[in-house]
């Protein structure tokens, strides 16, 4: 083992200090995907249960259906659709749209799921109260089931959270200038592949916050049980 | 509106609650066989009976929860179960209180009262809160304004769900069992609220196996069996001039302990 290679190749700190500038850019950019991303897709999780709750069959059916199309298609399939086909189609949507919507929609049939066992999980009484006040069956979801619903599954919102953070560096692929991709072409700039150990540093300083969070919430949830 | 208005200015004598004829089958099961029901402005009538006997699904037809198969509900004078009728708004003049209190876990205790208030009938948070402290003051609750359901004891949490109810101002309250999940020793308090609530003028439909309540606060007890009124009367008339065997023998079951 030569570890004058090994030190060039994965720890040149002046690598770094050459392309920081460049790196900081991905990082920013998969922060903002992630701040458009989780939002939507949650909030579109959550409408999708909403609508699933109400078991209106017209509805229920193309829902369900979206779902599962949404689920077995694999995101970089997905990505590539809405990149390349959305303009095709005449959309003509920057790639970062085109990335937003697809993960959007991948990562809200993931919420939806999450939190339409949620909402079943609240008991029926619950609805009953809200309905015998008078409160509509969406003023009743929005401000008594859903927050609780949610409150019931923080562990499996905040996991899968966490995956999708993880999985919006897929749009690497895609060349949306990212984390991952900006650790590829600083890597092309420097000859060496310490950008990328750089590029797992920050991904690990990022998400170990949540990850300690997921664990605090799993374990709170196991000791109210 | 005109409905509602029209029903009032002849109302005075109109019942409360006028449900006629009332069907409701679960499927194949037939849970209420032509069930008629008429409470007067002021009138605390009380329904006793085995369980399975189809009570709580009566009371929950008085206000559309369960919707009945067939037959007529009237909330003075207005037809509720008429095409057409904004159920939502109907409700806000029927209260109801359940037996597992169902209040919102997230929410304190005036966070429950204020709900309705805000987002049904559009008081600004203000005038909602004044509102809540004052239906809190009535159950003797308003120091746990702050407090959240799993810091009050049963009987507190019940009398915030009957503060929930009467902070809307209904024209009736419908108590299904309210007592039924509480400790003994609990119990006085929560039918100490609804005898306050009498007094004050309240109507109420009770659904209750308190029987020595019934005797004191009730103007009629209604005993139903196999989704029928078997018996119908004053609480003597009832309880101590009983008609009929099968109201007979179930007195006999729940008095015995
Ligand atoms: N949503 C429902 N679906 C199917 N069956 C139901 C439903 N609600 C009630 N039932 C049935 O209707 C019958 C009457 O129920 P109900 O709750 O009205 O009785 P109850 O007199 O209130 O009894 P209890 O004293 O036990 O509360 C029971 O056999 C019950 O199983
Ligand atoms: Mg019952």
């Amino acid at each position: 083992m030569d570890w004058e290679v090994i030190r060039f190749s994965f720890f040149h700190w002046e690598s770094i200090q050459q392309v920081y500038p460049l790196l900081l850019d991905g990082w920013w950019m998969t922060i903002k995907l992630c701040l458009a991303v989780v939002p939507l897709g949650f909030t579109l999780g959550c409408m999708i249960a909403t609508v699933h709750s109400f078991h209106v069959r017209m509805l229920n059916y193309p829902l369900i259906f979206a779902v599962d199309f949404f689920r077995s298609i694999p995101p970089l399939v997905l990505l590539i659709y809405t990149v390349y086909g959305l303009p095709l189609l005449g959309w003509d949507v920057p790639a970062f749209g085109a990335v937003v919507v697809a993960f959007t929609f991948n990562s809200a049939s993931y919420y939806g799921e999450i939190i339409r066992a949620g909402i079943e999980s609240i008991p029926k009484g619950q609805m009953e109260a809200a309905r015998s006040t008078g409160l509509t069956r969406l003023q009743a979801m929005i401000h008594v089931i859903l927050p609780q619903a949610v409150r019931n599954v923080a562990p499996d919102l905040t996991s899968n959270t966490l995956e999708l953070i993880k999985a919006t560096s897929i749009a690497s692929v895609v060349a949306l200038p990212e984390l991952l991709r900006m650790g590829r072409v600083t890597q092309g700039l420097v000859y060496n592949a310490t950008p990328l150990i750089a590029v797992a540093v920050i991904y690990l300083i990022m998400l170990w916050p949540m990850v300690r969070l997921l664990s605090r919430l799993e374990r709170r949830m196991m000791s109210s049980r | 509106m005109s409905d509602t208005d029209t029903g009032r200015a002849t109302g005075r004598r109109d019942p409360v609650v006028e449900a006629l004829d009332i069907h409701k089958s679960f499927g194949d099961l037939e849970v209420l066989k032509g069930v008629s029901l008429t409470v007067d402005p002021q009138e605390l009538v009380f329904i006793i009976g085995p369980s399975g006997s189809g009570k709580s699904t009566m009371l929950r037809c008085c206000n559309l929860l369960e919707q009945p198969t067939s037959g007529i509900v009237r909330i003075t004078g207005e037809e509720i179960t008429a095409k057409g009728v904004d159920i939502n708004l109907v409700r806000q003049r029927i209260g109801m209180v359940f037996q597992s209190f169902n209040l919102y876990p997230h929410m304190s205790a005036i966070g429950n009262v204020t709900l309705a208030l805000r987002r049904v009938q559009k008081m600004d948070a203000a005038a909602a809160e004044a509102k809540a402290h004052e239906a809190l003051s009535k159950v003797g609750l308003d120091h746990k304004a702050q407090s959240y359901p799993s810091e009050l004891s049963g009987g507190q949490q019940q009398r915030v769900a009957i503060a929930r109810a009467i902070a809307m101002e209904p024209e009736v309250v419908l108590f299904d069992e309210p007592t039924s999940a509480l400790d003994p020793e609990l119990v006085g308090s929560v039918l100490e609220v609804m005898r306050d609530l009498r007094e004050s003028g309240m109507t109420m439909v009770v659904v209750s196996h308190e029987m020595r309540f019934a005797e004191q606060a009730a103007d009629r007890v209604i005993f139903m069996d196999g989704g029928v009124i078997v018996e119908e009367g004053t609480p003597q008339q009832v309880f101590r001039d009983t008609q009929h065997e099968r109201t007979r023998s179930f007195l006999a079951r729940v008095t015995d302990h």
